[in-house]
């Protein structure tokens, strides 16, 4: 899961804007551009699960009565693949892989990792030295490499997919909650509550978890435009979702083997858009997460 | 209710297991405290006293902090008992107040989810009794405008605020011991004399027990009946307040006095503090823990650990050359009476 370093580069330009509009601390506001990138997520979540009540082609079957390789152009708004299909058609189908992939990865990751994590945290204890030394090894272990093994035993499908990357990512998820965790877990206040006869659940459900919430949101984010980027790379692998099932990985790979010309045609723009999309949708992922950390952070030094 | 005293603390020592060995931070400490008395104790940072009030609530980890010895509330022996059981304690018997009111609340809850929690959780009261019972707490605590207070969060309100929120919270289930641990540390001046005496008036209001932590013997002065002085993790002298004060026998106390800055000395005058610093836990000096920094040691001070003996009824004391004994040579004047 490298590409988390990655994406921090995007954050970086994000961060001097930001600068500028956090001049003032008092008021806080989440600004333009982050309501933009929240409407360009909103925008492909409808529109994946709108796919079959809109007028789209056929995403898996080309009209061979149609152009071949087209430009955007007005009878296929992102052109034709060189099967005849529409790639806007195959770009709205394939979306669908990624978000389900990435949302659903990501949350299975945070079940599996963040729940263990929190108790783990706040108990301490030798079950917490086992969880954190197991979760060295795994991340210790190259997980591409560990995914792509198990996806060519186990199978493609879409689920299956889901479920391997929610367990690999089960451990990074794992640590950041258990270190946001544990600075709360020591403070005064988790003591307080205690001696005043909170039992551990009311502790974790009331105290820790407000405060690690705007954390778990804002990594989980990062988490599956994570996810998202692992998925491209499986599918670009072909072990994803299998052709002719659209997905913006695939559609890549296919992209790609169009670029040279090397099957006797070019289509550049088969390659531009599934790569936009995807990277439209993880920048405005890297940025919601990174607006509503600094949002929800209300430490008190600023004050 | 037994007759007894409400808090029974005998022999109670606490030692801490770490890499570098066992951390003895209480070493047999004993006494009692009667329904409606103060016990103050007094001590500087790293004297044992926060750790001896969380053993006395038993909220030291289990982990790592071994406890012996016994604490007995009400007749009940409370230490090392499960948290369950002291679950049901906390709150609505004993309850304590913290140092800091400025990490002792949680940052992102509501004032009024605060104080309404711990009354939810034990009386059982609905969500309307509950913020009733909140706003007249947070007037009793001297909050302005409590209904507003009521909907902030702590990050608006000042560190006095807080105290006093910190306070109303630790009293919501009317405890019958409250045990307070530097409750003024992190406040200014003036706003830790407002705290004290709204302590004390609340106390005497509910004839409530309390423990009042501090290194402060000015604090203790005036709103204890009895005080035990700890030093290094051993209680070195332990008299009701007004004796203490007349005729205190062990130097560490009289230190300790002495390092009080007061109104009454010149402007710029040099502060007086204690030289050197408290000894290492772990490999305890052999003699009386406050030899090295003693003024008045002897070579007797530095080989043998003195034992605690009775002066006076009630009056106890771990020094071979007490301040009261006429016979000493070498002691200086006595410091002059207490304006606290």
């Amino acid at each position: 899961m490298s590409e988390l370093t990655d994406m921090h580069t995007f954050s970086d330009i994000e961060a001097e804007i930001e600068a500028e509009m956090e001049a003032d601390p008092t008021t806080k506001k989440l600004g333009v551009f982050f309501w933009i990138c929240v409407g360009w997520i909103a925008l492909n979540i409808v529109l994946a699960l709108t796919a079959n009540l809109l007028p789209l082609p056929n995403p898996n079957l080309g009209n061979y009565n149609g152009p071949q390789n087209a430009g955007p152009g007005w009878g296929h708004l992102l052109g034709t693949d060189d099967l005849y299909r529409d790639i806007l058609s195959r770009l709205i189908y394939g979306s669908r892989v990624s978000l389900v992939v990435g949302f659903f990865g990501a949350a299975i990751g945070m079940i599996l990792g963040g729940v263990p994590a929190m108790i783990s945290a706040y108990r301490r204890g030798r079950i917490d030295t086992a969880l954190n030394t197991g979760s060295y090894v795994v991340l210790a272990f190259p997980a591409l490499v560990a995914v792509i093994a198990i996806v060519s035993f186990w199978g493609h499908s879409l689920w299956k997919i889901t479920l391997i990357i929610g367990i690999f990512g089960a451990p990074l998820i794992f640590r950041v909650v258990r270190a946001s965790t544990l600075s709360y877990a020591t403070r005064d206040f988790v003591l307080a509550a205690k001696s005043l006869g909170a039992s551990d659940t009311r502790i974790l459900a009331r105290e820790l978890l407000p405060n690690i919430a705007p954390t778990i949101v804002s990594f989980s984010l990062i988490a599956v435009a994570t996810i998202i980027v692992l998925e491209g790379t499986l599918a670009f692998l072909g072990l994803s979702v299998q052709p002719p099932t659209p997905s913006w990985g695939n559609m890549l790979y296919e992209g790609s083997t169009l670029l040279s010309g090397a099957k006797g045609q070019t289509n550049t723009w088969l390659l531009i858009f599934p790569a936009g999309a995807m990277f439209l949708l993880l920048i405005s992922l890297n940025v919601i997460a990174d607006k509503l950390r600094s949002y929800f952070d209300v430490s008190e030094i600023k004050l | 209710m037994t007759d007894g005293p409400l808090l029974e603390v005998e022999d109670l020592s606490v030692s801490f297991t770490t890499s570098r060995g066992n951390v003895r931070a209480v070493q047999g400490v004993s006494f009692t405290l009667e329904q409606g008395k103060t016990l103050g104790v007094v001590g500087e940072s790293g004297s044992g006293k926060t750790v001896l009030s969380r053993a006395v609530m038993g909220l030291l980890p289990r982990l790592s902090a071994v406890q012996t010895g016994s604490v007995r509330y009400n007749g009940t022996e409370i230490l090392n008992a499960p948290n369950d059981e002291l679950r049901r304690l906390w709150s609505t018997h004993i309850a304590m107040v913290f140092q800091d009111p400025m990490t002792s609340l949680n940052p992102v809850q509501r004032i009024g989810n605060q104080i309404t929690e711990p009354l939810k959780i034990h009386l059982k009261l609905s969500k309307a009794e509950a913020k009733e019972t909140a706003l007249s707490l947070l007037m009793q605590v001297g909050i302005p405008s409590p209904i507003e207070r009521y909907e902030a969060y702590p990050a608006q309100l000042s560190g006095g605020m807080r105290q006093r929120v910190m306070i109303a919270i630790a009293l919501a289930c009317a405890p019958r011991l409250l045990l307070a641990d530097e409750p003024t540390t992190g406040l200014d001046v003036t706003v830790q004399a407002q705290i004290l005496d709204l302590l004390s008036q609340l106390q005497r209001d509910r004839n409530m027990a309390m423990i009042l932590v501090t290194h402060d013997l000015g604090v203790v002065a005036t709103r204890t009946d009895e005080i035990i002085v700890m030093y290094a993790g051993n209680v070195v002298e332990r008299a009701p307040t007004t004796v203490l004060f007349k005729s205190m026998a062990m130097p560490y106390t009289e230190a300790l006095l002495n390092s009080i800055p007061r109104i009454a000395n010149p402007s710029h005058s040099r502060l007086v503090a204690i030289e050197g610093r408290p000894p290492d836990l772990i490999h305890p000096p052999a003699g009386c823990p406050f030899s090295p920094r003693c003024p008045y040691a002897q070579e007797k001070c530095h080989r043998e650990k003195p034992p605690l003996v009775e002066a006076a009824p009630g009056h106890t004391y771990a020094c071979w050359y007490p301040l009261t004994d006429a016979n000493r040579q070498d002691r200086p004047e006595k410091p002059t009476a207490v304006t606290a």
